[in-house]
């Protein structure tokens, strides 16, 4: 291919321009990078030097300030308190050992933290420091911040501390924080660098580990000019970080430990909602144990003494603990029955004792039977084979259904450790689990909450708070994050979607529970009238009762092991006409719902009076126990008087 | 001009294309380079091992290599510069495929004897090829739409590859170097405005729509581009290394702090301190005079790159110098932006004075193809 000369010409001193432009550009930015270099070099030359020759730079985290976390009237549960510790540096202090012969004898060393710290400074690298005592005295601090010279490596240091004002009774709420260990890191895709420092602390169970990254805060940095020896000399730029955010809960502080006190040493559990709004007053899980020991760095024996003990402290029962909710479950089976049509308030089922359905003979707790029952009968009086009766009816999949309206077998969403999902079964569930096709004696069970169907106390609470509103309220646990209010106003909540004359029907039944003479929670009623209770009594088995052993009588609780005693249950809303709490109560291996009821009793009116309630609310023949029962929780529990700590 | 049209018998052969040769090129290359191993011996603490002499080695067989392609005519290296340009496409292909993962990026074939980078290649065979696109092609027909498109396709394909690896770095190199041959090329001016104004468009728009509904990148993505843009923000991160070289270089001050005297304690914070941060060192003990020496020794290898593409009337020849020449600028100059804190961080090596044998290699490999042009050129 031929070009014309003329054609080339042109293109050539078109790219000559060219070329020279682009050198042009290319030596004007040679001649910026030049200045850039006259600036650092020579401009900045002397302040750069002097931070090359005599200083190394070192970038330090500084760990924020972790959220604090209020009870829903300011009290503080868990809060940041300054605390002195030796960190020694290995590299820095040559001979390990002899430094800390001479350290101790200034201060007190704890042999296990001791035998610790050295194992610890074997593994680390040289230049990092290892904590080899925490939480001294001032005085120890100073004695050792004195002594400086003679100790090489050795710095006094001061850090912020987590302690729990409260102690046991918010151990399964607001739960505890702990150094971050392997399991932890490994666990989180992409740790913040505060996790990589030594020892730093993070919330492990509860409120402190579901709100971790909110109470965590942001990391700030500094940038400090350290000697040859690693002292910081002075600071040359500080990015400040971000406090973690405070949290309050909606739990009611003196409720919360007057209600941990009430159960005391029994393996049970009690639940307080708000029925406005679904706040969770108090959620509490007995035996209990001191969170602040965890942060501490809890000993050998502590710890096995705790996991040893059958009654279970670590666990979070509120929320983790799931059992068969027996006849608080009753009020569901009704309302499947009212809402599907198949009863109405004045269907009555013949009770002979049992029931016989599929060549198998179901009982009913009395033995002669309760004869002709309608719906308030059955409930009031908790009879079985009604319920047997009307749950045929209506089938296991409606039954399910208004479960899971009414909050059980689903999980809540609340920020604590291990919340479980119970379970509410139907079919299409049993099947899928157990390759088994549905049959009717698992309905028979399944109507007076036995066999497959759990429930959490949490789940029991929800339950018991919706049907006393009508409102699909959520159960919460958070009141207000840094100020702001989390709350959902009672007309956001939605309706239930359930008749309100089904729930009018079984709320006035559940009052007759402890109103009527013959209600099963009768003993234990309020006779306040402005604090009516309505409530429904539970006991589950957690054993089945042989033939053989019904013939000859059945075997009474206390004759029981405590592992094979029935769980006592009861759920309750109060005041009747005017619902303000709903109340879950269980009792494990308690012998029966007789284990349950008092207990919510005493908390209903504590709640309802923000403390102890006038003898007058009881029963007369009651009244003399109960005051000495309040003379010495008082006594022996003084946080349930409340404390005068203010967030302030 | 075109090769078809002078007599290839005015152009050197045989042994007399030694005389012939860009000397002046040569001294200046290995002045650089050797400005490389001062460094690396004294990044290593006085010794040779381990970079110093496996630098000087790769130096050699570089120059070696270099005279050899120089030996070659152009008009060859030009027929071929297609099949050069499709082998780097697959060899970029391959790395995808069988390439070591290295630090997180796939970029290297491990040839037993020397890791190939093909994304180092493709600097080369790339302006190659366009500039034999654009010799082939009549130059009436440059800035005509589709004959934009194609060359367009040709750079835009490499620097997909290349930034899937993910090297931001060279993906950047071979766009601008694509786009420079591109303007040599005669390309018209309207072309390039459009894209300055486009680019600009987009990172405002970016930019306008963070915090609003229309926000058009997620939060973090966000967040990546404010500790990219201002590595300060991380400072455990990218900000670190950015502080401590600009304390190398600051306390380097006029005449540096002498040769090995530069405090290297301190430069072991930066861990890239035999590769992409050499330069500090190079400041730090040769102070601003040795910084800017360096430069001026840079600009002397551009200004004879462009003045023997000037003085060549083959369209392919100069086309392909300057743009050779236009990468070298490139590398070395987005190198020494980003230590003194003027760009992001980006991860590209000082040509020639880097630790690395596949840059130094292939740079030397580019060199000998602007050799070759300087001897063959038409006389």
């Amino acid at each position: 291919m031929k070009r014309k000369t003329a054609d080339t010409v042109a293109s050539h001193s078109r790219m000559t321009r060219r070329a020279l432009f682009l050198g042009g550009s290319q030596l004007a930015f040679m001649g910026l990078l030049g200045l850039r270099m006259r600036y650092l070099q020579v401009d900045q030359a002397d302040e750069f030097r002097l931070l090359a020759e005599e200083n190394r730079i070192n970038v330090r985290l500084i760990p924020p300030a972790r959220g604090e976390i209020y009870d829903r009237n300011g009290v503080m549960l868990a809060q940041n308190e300054p605390s002195y510790r030796i960190t020694i540096v290995r590299e820095d202090a040559g001979d390990v050992e002899s430094v800390i012969s001479k350290l101790s004898t200034l201060i007190e060393l704890d042999d296990d933290a001791l035998n610790r710290a050295m194992t610890e400074i074997r593994r680390s690298s040289p230049f990092l420091p290892v904590t080899i005592a925490e939480r001294i005295s001032w005085e120890e601090m100073s004695r050792v911040a004195v002594n400086a010279p003679a100790l090489p490596g050795v710095t006094p240091e001061v850090g912020l501390s987590r302690i729990y004002p409260m102690g046991a009774d918010f151990a399964h709420v607001v739960g505890y924080v702990g150094p971050v260990s392997d399991y932890d890191l490994s666990k989180i895709e992409d740790p913040d660098q505060l996790l990589l420092i030594p020892r730093f602390q993070i919330g492990k169970v509860g409120v402190e580990a579901r709100s971790e990254t909110r109470l965590r805060g942001v990391a700030g940095t500094k940038q400090v000019e350290v000697n040859a020896i690693g002292r910081v000399m002075r600071e040359l730029d500080r990015r400040e970080g971000q406090a973690g955010d405070d949290l309050q809960l909606t739990i009611d502080q003196k409720l919360q430990s007057y209600v941990q006190a009430r159960l005391g040493e029994e393996s049970a559990a009690a639940v307080v909602i708000d029925v406005e709004s679904g706040e969770i007053l108090s959620i509490n899980s007995s035996p209990t144990f001191d969170p602040n020991l965890f942060v501490r760095g809890i000993s050998v024996a502590d710890y096995s003494a705790l996991t040893e003990n059958e009654f279970r402290p670590l666990a979070t029962k509120s929320v983790q603990g799931t059992y068969p909710p027996g006849s608080t479950f009753k009020m569901v089976t009704a309302l499947a029955a009212l809402e599907d049509g198949v009863i109405d308030s004045e269907t009555t089922v013949y009770c002979p004792g049992h029931m016989t359905v599929s060549d198998r003979r179901f009982h009913c707790w009395k033995r002669g039977g309760h004869g002709h029952m309608n719906l308030e009968g059955a409930l009031r009086e908790s009879c079985d084979v009604y319920f047997y009766d009307i749950a045929l009816k209506v089938g296991i999949d409606k039954i399910s259904d208004m479960a899971k309206r009414l909050g059980l077998g689903v999980r809540h969403s609340v920020p604590m450790s291990a919340v479980a999902s119970g379970l509410a079964p139907n079919r299409e569930w049993k099947q899928r689990t157990y390759d088994q096709a549905w049959v009717l004696g698992d309905t028979v069970n399944a109507s007076i909450g036995q066999g497959y169907v759990l429930s959490s106390p949490l789940q029991l609470a929800v339950m018991t708070a919706r049907l006393a509103s009508g409102k699909a309220l959520e159960p919460r646990l958070v009141k207000t994050v840094n100020g702001i209010d989390q709350s959902v106003p009672f007309d956001e909540i939605p309706d239930l979607d359930v008749n309100p004359n089904h729930l009018r029907m079984v709320r006035k039944a559940m009052y007759a529970v402890s109103n009527d003479r013959r209600g099963t929670a009768y003993n234990q009623r309020i006779i306040e009238d402005r604090v009516r209770l309505a409530g429904k009594t539970g006991t589950s088995q957690v054993r089945n009762i042989t033939a053989a052993e019904r013939r000859s009588g059945v075997i009474r609780n206390e004759d029981l092991p405590w592992g094979r005693r029935d769980h006592g249950l009861f759920v309750s809303f109060a005041p009747f006409d005017n619902p303000k709490i709903a109340v879950a109560v269980v009792v494990e291996h308690g012998g029966g719902s007789k284990a349950a009821t008092p207990i919510a009793r005493d908390i209903t009116l504590q709640a309802l009076y923000n403390g102890d309630p006038p003898l007058e609310s009881y029963p007369s023949k009651d009244r003399a126990r109960i005051r000495a029962q309040q003379k010495r929780l008082r006594e022996e529990n003084p946080q349930i008087a409340g404390t005068t700590q203010d967030r302030a | 001009m075109s090769y078809l049209e002078y007599t290839v018998k005015s152009v050197p052969t045989g042994l007399s294309k030694v005389l012939h040769l860009n000397w002046a090129l040569v001294l200046l290359l290995t002045a650089v380079s050797s400005v490389g191993f001062l460094m690396l011996y004294s990044v290593a603490g006085g010794s040779f091992n381990p970079w110093a002499a496996a630098q000087i080695k790769r130096f050699v067989m570089g120059l070696c290599l270099m005279f050899t392609i120089a030996m070659v005519p152009i008009w060859f290296w030009r027929n071929v510069s297609g099949v050069l340009y499709a082998g780097s496409l697959v060899l970029l292909v391959l790395v995808e495929l069988v390439g070591t993962v290295n630090m997180g990026a796939q970029r290297w074939i491990d040839l037993g004897f020397m890791r190939l980078q093909p994304s180092e290649l493709m600097k080369i065979t790339l302006v190659m090829f366009l500039a034999a696109y654009y010799d082939w092609l009549p130059t009436e027909k440059t800035s005509r739409p589709f004959w934009i498109i194609v060359p367009i396709i040709i750079i835009v394909i490499p620097t997909m590859l290349v930034l899937r690896q993910p090297d931001l770095g060279t993906s950047l190199l071979l766009l601008m170097g694509g786009a420079m041959v591109m303007f040599m090329a005669g390309v018209h001016w309207a072309y390039f405005a459009a894209v300055v104004a486009m680019g600009v468009g987009t990172i405002t728009a970016v930019f306008q729509s963070r915090g609003q509904s229309w926000q058009l990148l997620k939060d973090y993505q966000y967040r990546r581009i404010d500790t990219f843009l201002d590595p300060a923000s991380d400072p455990l991160g990218a900000g670190y290394h950015i502080t401590q070289s600009k304390i190398a270089l600051g306390s380097g001050g006029w005449a540096g702090r002498g040769y090995m005297q530069g405090t290297q304690s301190r430069l072991n914070f930066l861990p890239e301190k035999h590769t992409d941060f050499i330069f500090t060192t190079l400041a730090e003990e040769f102070g601003f005079i040795g910084a800017v020496s360096l430069l001026g020794l840079y600009a002397l290898i551009i200004a004879f790159c462009i003045a023997s593409a000037l003085r060549n009337k083959d369209r392919f020849a100069s086309l392909m110098t300057i743009g050779i020449a236009c990468t070298f600028f490139l590398f070395f100059s987005v190198n020494m932006s980003m230590v003194m804190g003027m760009a992001p961080v980006v991860g590209v090596p000082l040509p020639l004075v880097s630790y690395g044998g596949s840059a130094m290699l292939i740079l030397l490999i580019g060199f000998g193809m602007i050799q070759s042009a300087h001897v063959h050129r038409p006389r």
